[in-house]
């Protein structure tokens, strides 16, 4: 990361509401330029947090600081940030226009620079030409582009996203989400995003803040997220995961080795695992990671090669099938009841034909694929 | 039974049949008997023949009368701007209490409701009158003045004269505004109540101050609010009697002051009648606006 001061720190932030504490001593900062996105189930915090930023909250405790200067004391109307809210807010009694001018208006910008500003915004958003539309004449998604229009017209430090996305239908989003990251790098404004959906924070944050109970579990990156979650929570909130609940048998710097009572094979790692106090690890292996292989009468398990014969391969049968079109989810039980998902890719027409309810197959993945979780 | 309620044709009549059966014997037959009388005059102490003359309604527009139904807009119309002004901040506070408190102050406001109109006025009396409370308070504070400024030695101050508070046009307006009320606050709340409260937050956020987004933002949407509270206290208000009637003075006699003493004192009923008709029919013109204003906003939906 840069040298740069944080363009957002928040420091030590708690936020209690009665007896509930809603947001739990978060620690964080945010680049300038950054797509930053809070994720996390509802009622984690995430968006009294964005709240609290955008001064409609109070810290119960700690700091909000924008640009270094603290801003606890300063009231909403009077802070550097815009914010799109969930529901949009936008003004029913207003046209397009007059909703973008708004902010313009309040800061006395002169009528021929605002118009011209107006105009920008809604070219911007691709609403050029609608200003003299009334909101009840708009679309869900168009009004969500006069709420865009109407903060980024303001130009302001920060635009702040209240779950954007939740209520436009599956196709509008997958749109929006582009437009939504084109428009980040166009305009150059730090963007902090809230939402639930953790698809929409992978394919649109450059950094994440998993949050759970008022907790920050997690920052970093999507990849880093899905691919080294620092716990269960978050190893399970992104994505879908199988999770073997064991010990560390062998802990060199170079390998590792888990035994869980779960599963009947030893999982094998190709690295050491550091913080581990010889307690409860878990292992983490997401469906995708796992190959599926035919299981003929009396075969030996496949070797992975970076593992030792016998370790990540383990006898199963298929229980259940989804088929997604581009993709199948397997259930394979492996004893025990124990069933693991696994997903495969249709690479080719028949590929999802390859495997029947009820047929025997071996299940196996790399030694780099698990992921060592302590808590 | 899924049946739509106005499909089942028995049930629909068996409801609507007895509060229909009443109105229309205990509501529109009188008001057709009383409207028929506006056009009929008097012969003799008790009969009424009804003639189809237009002479009563001549009458009531005459300029003696006109200035009273003149005179009873501007109060009514006084008395809802007073109700709009006070009760506006009443309803916002109201709105934006908490859960629990919203209850108590929505109760506070409709508690005078559950008193007798006739003794809220009396009540309003003994505070107004030359020995009222009003006047009792002030008596106190100018003796007590009178004594600081003795201690202070300056000159004695005089004895207190009692202000009139009561039996003049101010009392109306006072009582009025007092009784009308609850009708204001009521509607400006629940429209005040749907307002979604992230379009106040939104003009925040724009960077308007708290005026601007009151005047702004929640004062036109809760315009179709304000237009039913105008509505529900200017109606009544226009038509009140027991009011003027106890407050007022001599030159504070209202419209419906002034019917009633056609029906009694003066016992010309067509005389009334039409006077009351004239009154309907400015109610209805109040409505008949206010129906227009709500259809040419088409954010009031």
């Amino acid at each position: 990361m840069s040298d740069k001061p944080p363009i957002i720190t928040f420091e030590n932030i708690t936020k209690r509401f009665g007896k509930m504490v809603a947001v739990d001593n978060v620690s964080l900062s945010v680049q300038e330029g950054e797509f930053f996105s809070l994720l996390g189930p509802s009622g984690c915090g995430k968006t009294t947090l964005l709240r609290m930023l955008a001064g409609f909250e109070t810290p119960t405790e700690g700091r909000i600081l924008i640009d270094g200067e603290d801003i606890s004391s300063v009231p909403p109307n009077k802070r550097p940030v815009n914010m799109v809210f969930q529901s949009y807010a936008v003004f029913p009694h207003m046209s397009v226009a007059d909703n973008v001018a708004y902010g313009l208006k309040v800061d006395r910008v002169p009528a021929a620079e605002r118009n011209r500003r107006v105009e920008e915004a809604l070219e911007l958003v691709q609403l050029g030409g609608l200003g003299g539309r009334k909101p009840d004449q708009l679309s869900g998604g168009q009004r969500q582009r006069v709420a865009l229009a109407r903060a980024l017209v303001k130009r302001p430090r920060v635009l702040l996203l209240d779950e954007p996305l939740s209520a436009l239908d599956a196709k509008l989003r997958e749109q929006m989400r582009t437009e939504l990251s084109t428009l980040q790098e166009k305009v150059g404004i730090t963007f902090i995003m809230v939402t639930h959906d953790q698809d929409e924070a992978l394919a649109l944050a450059s950094r994440c803040a998993v949050m759970n109970r008022g907790l920050l579990q997690q920052v970093a990156s999507p990849n880093d997220l899905y691919e080294f979650p620092n716990s269960r929570f978050v190893a399970d909130f992104i994505g879908t995961v199988n999770l073997f609940e064991g010990v560390l048998a062998v802990d060199e710097p170079d390998h590792a080795v888990i035994k869980s009572p779960e599963i009947s094979t030893d999982i094998f790692l190709d690295h050491g695992v550091t913080g581990a106090s010889g307690g409860v690890v878990w292992a983490a292996i997401r469906p995708e990671k796992i190959e599926l292989h035919k299981r003929p009468e009396g075969s030996t398990a496949p070797s992975m090669g970076d593992a030792p014969p016998g370790a990540n391969a383990v006898a199963g049968t298929i229980r259940h099938e989804a088929y997604l079109g581009g993709e199948s989810i397997y259930e394979v039980e492996i004893g025990g009841g124990r069933r693991i998902k696994v997903k495969r890719s249709n690479l080719t027409r028949w590929d999802q034909e390859d495997f029947a309810l009820g047929e025997a197959v071996w299940l196996c993945w790399h030694a780099c694929s698990p992921a060592v979780l302590l808590s | 039974m899924e049946l739509s309620w106005t499909k089942a044709k028995a049930v629909f009549a068996g409801a609507l049949g007895p509060p229909l059966f009443w109105l229309v014997l205990f509501f529109l037959v009188p008001l057709g008997i009383v409207w028929a009388y506006s056009f009929g005059h008097n012969v003799g102490l008790t009969e009424i023949s009804f003639t189809g003359t237009f002479a009563n309604y001549a009458r009531a527009i005459e300029p003696l009368y006109l200035k009273i139904f003149v005179k009873s807009a501007w109060v009514a119309g006084l008395t809802t701007g007073l109700c709009l002004v006070v009760g506006f901040p009443v309803a916002l506070a109201i709105t934006f209490a908490s859960e629990k408190a919203k209850a108590w102050l929505l109760l506070l406001i409709m508690l005078p409701f559950w008193t007798n109109l006739l003794i809220r006025t009396y009540a309003l009396i003994a505070v107004l009158r030359t020995e009222g409370y009003v006047n009792m308070s002030l008596g106190w504070l100018w003796h007590g003045g009178g004594l600081i400024a003795a201690l202070l030695g300056l000159k004695p101050i005089g004895d207190f004269q009692p202000l009139e508070l009561l039996h003049n046009n101010f009392a109306v307006i006072l009582g009025l505004v007092y009784v009308h009320l609850p009708f204001m606050v009521l509607p400006l709340y629940s429209a005040l109540d749907r307002l979604d409260r992230s379009l106040l937050e939104a003009s925040l956020d724009l960077g308007a101050g708290q005026m601007r987004t009151l005047f702004r933002i929640v004062v036109p949407l809760a315009l179709p609010g304000i237009a039913s509270g105008v509505l529900i206290t200017f109606i009544p208000a226009l038509g009140a009697y027991l009011t003027p009637d106890l407050l007022g003075g001599p030159d504070s006699q209202m419209i419906a002051n002034v019917i009633e003493r056609q029906f009694k004192r003066a016992n010309d009923w067509p005389f009334g009648a039409a006077l009351s008709f004239v009154l309907m029919y400015l109610t209805f013109i109040a409505i008949a606006i206010q129906a227009l204003m709500s259809r040419r906003s088409p954010e009031a939906r």
